[in-house]
């Protein structure tokens, strides 16, 4: 789960992890007030989307009056703000975030995450500040200087040290660095986080150190135990037909193809997308409906795979294994009572009483459910549907 | 032969008396599993499914023997659960359960490494060595005797290339779900040598998907060290980037854990990587002709 900006500085705040002072606002004229509140004579509005590149994309502008303040939020709240992370379609911005002006002496790169070749954290810094990391990385690694941090003893000195003495920062900034790095790391820790970006980090004309942007990820199989987190969701940032798959335990990713999926497992799905594709087709979607496959689970996910007007067939693919296919049988049939499926379902059942599956898909006699062998018949099937051969 | 497990492999579960633990060990006990108990705190000195019942993981060491356990217990537990495994001297824990936080198994994993013990999992559907084990949730009729090894990230993959083998006319000799998560224990780099090494296993399957480098450093092993013939398929080639495809490790990100690179990285190291799932059976025929 990704969150904002605005509440990853809230969760620095706590961890003394030094930020700039802002306000939440959702209307121009809370963005005045914001600003007022604030005080001084420059601050900056910045959109709150889940993206990176918001800058380049018009979404973060300055204003040296309180009239400008309201100028950009203007602008800036309801515009659709598309940057290179957020794909051709953009993202609509809700709010912004009004922040005190700061004045910026130097931009650095400093971010966590998971090493997972090492099995731990990993802290970058660079002094390529304000550049997507991944194209300093692929320009010019040996700008980013990485230290792995064993949990077991946590983050130390010498971590710290390495990272400052390697960008470059003069002996009487050392210290102040490696505090801010060493807050940094027992916010990623405490809260459960998969990565942190700060990017640009600043340093200030009186030598402090600033997380001016904030990115936050947070591992989603912990926040049973991170409510306050938890409540940070912004479900308007995520593709509503996967929340309302989420819902109903179904995990589901739209694509750009025609072909609809519905398989069981996540490796299953993706190979059966694959396959599609291998076959000459483009899937329309990744579904892995899990290990149940029953009417009601299976009937939803043709509900959730119809909702996108391009999908032209359905390949379901269920390889059962605790889960027996005369019950996943009888759970299509049942599905296509409670759901109006006017595409050709293609129908690929193997595993634990394939035999009785076929027999009972036979005899129900539905007329747009088309049996197949394998998982390659299937997607030659389903392909072909598609195209309306 | 085989690797890892056999007939003689004493197994306990954690998580015993629980509905998963109890459905999944009645399955492996009717495979054939020496499951000799289990463990369930507060429940200790009850029998189930006729076999005795231990408070703790170090009482079921000391009275069964047991050295390999089958975890079942919820997420949060998982962590102290792989502790407690290692601290009693249990020397490989299968983690079946789906959705432990990834910093548990950090310090899940560093402890269990210092105790030598080996971890398969977590998020994944056990070890089964064809006809004689089966430690987890797999269907197990599907895994005839044979002489291919295989190793998977997927469940259902797992099942369907296995299947794809047994429909070729071959078997299998033992059977790796490793996970899908971004911290796991045996991976390709460890199992491989085992395979290797192992006197009835001819090829070698391995069934990767997109997101983080195991199948790279699982190629540069390959082209140094194994002879056998390898067939690999890697799920996700049609995957978006940035998108969390089901399992938790299973994500592009930065450009980096694409299909395209790790399918290219195995090819340079002479394995045979078949481009559609539905291939891999096709594919172990022609290199088990070619031996």
């Amino acid at each position: 789960m990704n969150i904002h900006e605005y509440q990853a500085k809230e969760l620095f705040a706590k961890y003394n992890v030094p930020t700039l002072r802002g306000h939440i606002a959702f209307t121009a004229d809370e963005a005045v007030r914001a600003a007022q509140e604030l005080g001084g004579n420059i601050w900056v509005v910045k959109a709150q989307i889940h993206a990176g590149g918001r800058g380049l994309g018009g979404g973060v502008k300055l204003a040296r009056s309180t009239t400008e303040v309201k100028e950009v939020a203007q602008q800036i709240i309801g515009m659709n703000l598309v940057t290179h992370q957020t794909g051709p379609e953009g993202k609509l911005v809700q709010k912004v975030y009004v922040e005190e002006g700061a004045d910026i002496q130097k931009e650095y790169y400093l971010g966590i995450l998971l090493d997972r070749a090492l099995e731990m954290p990993i802290m970058m810094a660079s002094t390529e500040g304000g550049m997507a990391i991944e194209d300093v990385a692929h320009n010019t690694p040996e700008k980013i200087i990485k230290v792995a941090i064993d949990p077991v003893t946590g983050f130390q000195g010498f971590h710290g040290r390495k990272l400052a003495f390697g960008l470059g920062l003069p002996k009487e900034e050392i210290n102040t660095f490696i505090k801010f790095a060493a807050a940094l790391y027992n916010v990623y820790m405490d809260y459960d986080a998969e990565m942190i970006e700060i990017n640009p980090l600043v340093k200030t004309g009186d030598g402090r150190f600033l997380a001016l942007d904030a990115k936050m990820g947070l591992d989603n199989n912990a926040l049973y135990r991170q409510e306050h987190i938890h409540e940070m969701r912004d479900l308007s940032e995520e593709e509503p037909t996967e929340v309302e798959a989420g819902k109903f335990d179904l995990s589901y990713i739209k694509l750009d193809g025609n072909v609809g999926c519905m398989v069981n497992g996540a490796g299953l799905a993706m190979g059966t997308m694959d396959t599609i594709n291998y076959e000459g087709g483009k899937p329309a979607n990744f579904l892995d409906v899990g290990g149940s496959a029953n009417a009601t689970t299976v009937a939803k996910g043709f509900e959730i795979i119809l909702k996108d007007p391009n999908v032209k067939a359905i390949f379901v693919n269920i390889f059962g294994g605790i889960v027996r296919c005369d019950r996943v049988a009888n759970g299509i049939i049942e599905a296509t009572k409670i759901t109006n499926v006017n595409v050709p379902v293609i129908v690929r059942l193997d595993g634990t009483n394939a035999i009785e599956a076929a027999e009972i898909l036979r005899n129900a006699g539905i007329k747009n459910i088309i049996a197949a062998t394998d998982l390659a018949d299937g997607a030659r099937k389903a392909v072909a549907a598609a195209k309306g051969e | 032969m085989s690797i890892l497990v056999n007939k003689d492999t004493k197994v306990i579960v954690q998580g015993f008396t629980g509905k998963e633990g109890s459905f999944h060990a009645e399955q492996c006990m009717a495979y054939g599993t020496k499951i000799v108990g289990g463990v369930t705190p507060g429940k200790g000195g009850q029998e189930h499914l006729g076999q005795p019942v231990f408070n703790t993981v170090q009482e079921a060491v000391i009275a069964t023997g047991a050295t390999v356990s089958m975890i079942f217990v919820p997420p949060s537990f998982v962590s102290d659960a792989v502790m407690e495994a290692a601290d009693a001297g249990i020397t490989m824990a299968v983690i079946i359960t789906e959705g432990a936080p990834v910093k548990d198994m950090m310090y899940a994993k560093a402890y269990a490494t210092k105790k030598n013990m080996m971890t398969i999992g977590p998020n994944c559907p056990g070890i089964i060595t064809a006809d004689e084990c089966k430690i987890g949730i797999m269907p197990g009729f599907i895994f005839k005797k044979g002489n291919i090894g295989l190793i998977s990230k997927s469940g259902t993959l797992t099942y369907e290339s296995a299947n794809q083998v047994v429909k070729e006319g071959f078997g299998i000799t033992t059977a790796v779900g490793i996970g899908g998560d971004p911290i796991i224990g045996l991976s390709y780099k460890q199992l491989l040598p085992m395979f290797e090494a192992d006197p009835e296993t001819k090829a070698i399957v391995m069934i990767g998907e997109i997101g983080g480098d195991l199948e790279i450093q699982a190629a540069a092993y390959i082209k140094e060290h194994v002879t056998k013939p390898v067939v690999a398929f890697i799920a996700g080639q049609t995957a978006p980037a940035g998108k969390r495809m089901g399992h938790a490790g299973a994500i592009i990100s930065g450009g980096a854990g694409t299909a395209a690179e790790k399918m290219a990285a195995l090819e340079a190291a002479g394995v045979k990587v078949v481009i559609s799932p539905a291939d891999i059976g096709k594919a172990v025929a022609e290199v088990m002709k070619n031996l």
